[in-house]
């Protein structure tokens, strides 16, 4: 017992450290997420409710890349690495594309005809096409077979594991992981990127024209529609890199996993000023290093509901979020 | 010319009455469908108890609650740590009844005090939020709550001058939940009339206006707030009675609040008898009809035969559900028996 403290005293400091190596790489794959709920927030005060679930439809697409490839269950295993280097490329352009496809077309056919209703209409739109979404993705699990078999359609299930986890640090105590290294990669570009072009594009400065005043930007000969179009495929394709990455370093999908990291990425949005794209970002990292850090300090089944113990905290002293700013209810 | 609106939400619930008194009828459908309709009827009225108190906040207040499960699964397990034999407790029905409303409502309090003020979605997620805490702290409780086995058995409700076995025959508890929906639909009729609640009408159709009249706004959201809860409390202390135990955790989570949501905007925000029907018809589809189609089907199919999952008629009803709340959105987004705004219009 004495012994174990001593150790546990020695090692709490590199504890920590891993924690927030995880902490940060969970939350920089959650604010790829976090991104298209805040993005479509901001421009249409829409809380997309079935983007999660879009997030989830990536991850089968992913899979339908690799098993179109031959690269799923057995095949994984022999595969070369040129043929790893194909499957990669061939993954992280291709979700994107699809789901930006598939959320451009959900907003044209779903939430377009109610721009003008009840503020809930949409919502409850959204909702449904969750639920869609979900059955979709149960329908896809079960048509993907596993090594020639069918495998049933609420089950989780593997995503094959493509990356090594090799430790790049020299140290063994702490771990950064290939894995954890792809997330890094794939994610802090993206984010700047998409920074740039909001802040420096003939489109974005649009997207920011008509978030502040739908109205005036249209009077201003912005194509209102267009886009609020481009905005929902821009949210799409950030999903669609979440889910490349998500499946290729946590390696378990399953048709709620949208619901889940959904949920999560949502809270994000929200915890750092829904409609602010820094603010997404900053709520993510936070929502990461909690559940790093919650699961070392309180145990992993609490932390779910330490990461929305502390939203509510917040919300209550800081009722637009981190960095939202406060906006004046229109009169 | 004055035509008296007829109340047709108790019209239902007097047709509901005479159902399984008509001899042979229920048994009848039973068999003829192979699911025990009274009984699924009987879960059908608590649903309706659920959808009326979450109707009382999103309906007459226009507060978007995404929690309404938590305040559902306080009433559960309050009723249940009353009831059990584990526990010294070991309540009537009648006193649990009242204790889990209460403390239902009295948590509705205690989460609506602090958030209130903040605006349409922050609140909603707030509501959401505490419906997520409330559920993982069910499942960890284990010391309290028997995590996911749940608290068991809860005994049959003893009532006054009705010695009875429960179990021997559905319509105990088809009537006693029936009882307490036209209850409660009488006291919601009346508030629903009274000065608090056009009060809450006055505050969803124009929160500044409401409060330039002199119109307590906080005062009046917090108790929108109680009330709903403490119904979800009383539905949630009927459900586990009816069931004899306090089910899985996952039956008071997100998914619970989202179904009653939608039931309310399938149905009809704001009007009673929208809510019922919204009720029957949600419910009624995933625990009567869907049931009733997959046997129906399972009966066409060759026997022996291998059956894909997503064969079955009960694996699409997640799709089914989704399109008929977008297509109703899109055609009705008012419900389909719109609350009428004004007594004049």
């Amino acid at each position: 017992m004495a012994l174990d403290l001593v150790l546990f005293a020695q090692s709490s400091g590199n504890v920590y450290a891993q924690s927030l190596i995880n902490g940060l790489t969970f939350g920089a794959l959650l604010a790829l997420i976090a991104l298209g709920y805040t993005m479509v927030y901001g421009i249409v005060e829409l809380i997309n409710f079935a983007h999660g679930d879009l997030f989830m439809l990536g991850t089968f697409f992913a899979l339908t890349v690799l098993s179109t490839l031959g690269l799923t269950g057995a095949g994984a295993a022999g595969a070369s690495s040129g043929q790893l280097i194909v499957a990669f490329a061939l993954m992280i352009l291709l979700t994107p594309v699809f789901c930006a496809a598939l959320n451009w077309s959900v907003d044209r056919v779903v939430y377009k005809p109610l721009r003008n209703a009840p503020k809930l209409a949409p919502l409850v739109s959204a909702i449904g096409v969750s639920f869609c979404f979900m059955n979709v993705g149960m329908f896809w699990n079960a048509m993907i077979p596993e090594n020639g078999k069918t495998v049933p359609s609420a089950a989780d299930r593997n995503f094959p594991s493509l990356l090594s986890n090799d430790n790049l640090l020299p140290d063994n105590a702490l771990k950064f992981t290939v894995k954890d290294a792809v997330v890094i990669g794939v994610t802090i570009p993206i984010m700047v990127a998409l920074t740039l072009f909001v802040k420096y594009t003939r489109l974005g400065k649009a997207m920011r024209a008509t978030a502040q005043n739908p109205t005036a930007a249209q009077l201003m000969g912005i194509h209102v529609d267009r886009v609020i179009g481009a905005t929902f495929a821009i949210g799409g394709a950030l999903a669609g890199f979440g889910s490349v990455v998500f499946s290729l370093t946590v390696n378990t999908i399953g048709f709620q996993i949208g619901y889940q990291n959904g949920l999560y990425a949502f809270t994000a949005a929200v915890l750092g000023g829904i409609g602010n794209i820094p603010g997404a970002v900053l709520g993510a990292v936070i929502i990461g290093l909690i559940r790093s850090f919650g699961s070392v300090m309180i145990g992993e089944k609490w932390t779910s509901a330490l990461v929305f113990a502390i939203l509510i905290a917040i919300l209550v002293f800081r009722p637009t979020g981190l960095l939202g700013s406060r906006v004046r209810e229109k009169v | 010319m004055t035509v008296r609106k007829l109340p047709w939400d108790l019209i239902v619930v007097g047709l509901l009455a005479v159902l399984p008194l008509i001899p042979g009828l229920v048994t009848g459908i039973d068999r003829t469908l192979k699911v025990p309709i009274g009984s699924e009827l009987t879960t059908l009225f608590i649903m309706a108890i659920l959808a009326l108190g979450l109707n009382v906040v999103v309906g007459y207040t226009g507060l978007l609650h995404l929690g309404i499960g938590a305040f559902f699964g306080i009433g559960a397990y309050t009723t249940g740590i009353l009831m059990v034999p584990s526990y010294p407790f070991q309540v009537s029905f009648p006193v649990a009844i009242i204790v889990a409303t209460l403390t239902a409502a009295a948590a509705g309090v205690l989460l609506g005090s602090p958030t209130l003020r903040l605006r349409g979605d922050y609140l909603a997620l707030v509501t959401l939020g505490f419906g997520e805490v409330l559920k993982f702290a069910i499942k960890n409780l284990e010391e309290i709550t028997n995590g996911t086995k749940g608290l068991n058995p809860i005994p049959p409700p003893k009532l006054p001058g009705l010695d009875a076995d429960w179990s021997a025959d559905y319509r105990y508890y088809y009537f006693l939940s029936l009882f307490v929906l036209f209850v409660v639909l009488i006291v919601l009729r009346n508030i629903e009339n009274s000065r608090m609640g056009r009060a809450w009408v006055a505050l969803r159709e124009d929160e500044l206006a409401a409060t330039c009249m002199g119109l307590d706004t906080t005062k009046l959201k917090l108790a929108a707030f109680a009330l709903g809860a403490g119904l979800a409390g009383l539905a949630g202390c009927l459900y586990v009675v009816k069931l004899g135990n306090t089910a899985d955790p996952e039956a008071y989570g997100f998914n619970r609040s989202i179904i009653a949501l939608c039931c309310l905007i399938l149905g009809g925000l704001g009007n009673r008898t929208g809510v019922l029907l919204g009720v029957f018809l949600v419910l009624g589809f995933d625990n009567i009809l869907a049931p009733v189609a997959d046997k129906y089907m399972q009966s066409l199919r060759p026997t022996g035969a291998e059956v894909k999952d997503y064969t079955t008629f009960s694996f699409w009803r997640l799709m089914v559900f989704g399109l008929a709340l977008i297509l109703a959105m899109r055609f009705r987004p008012a419900g389909l028996l719109p609350a009428k705004r004004s007594p004049t219009g």
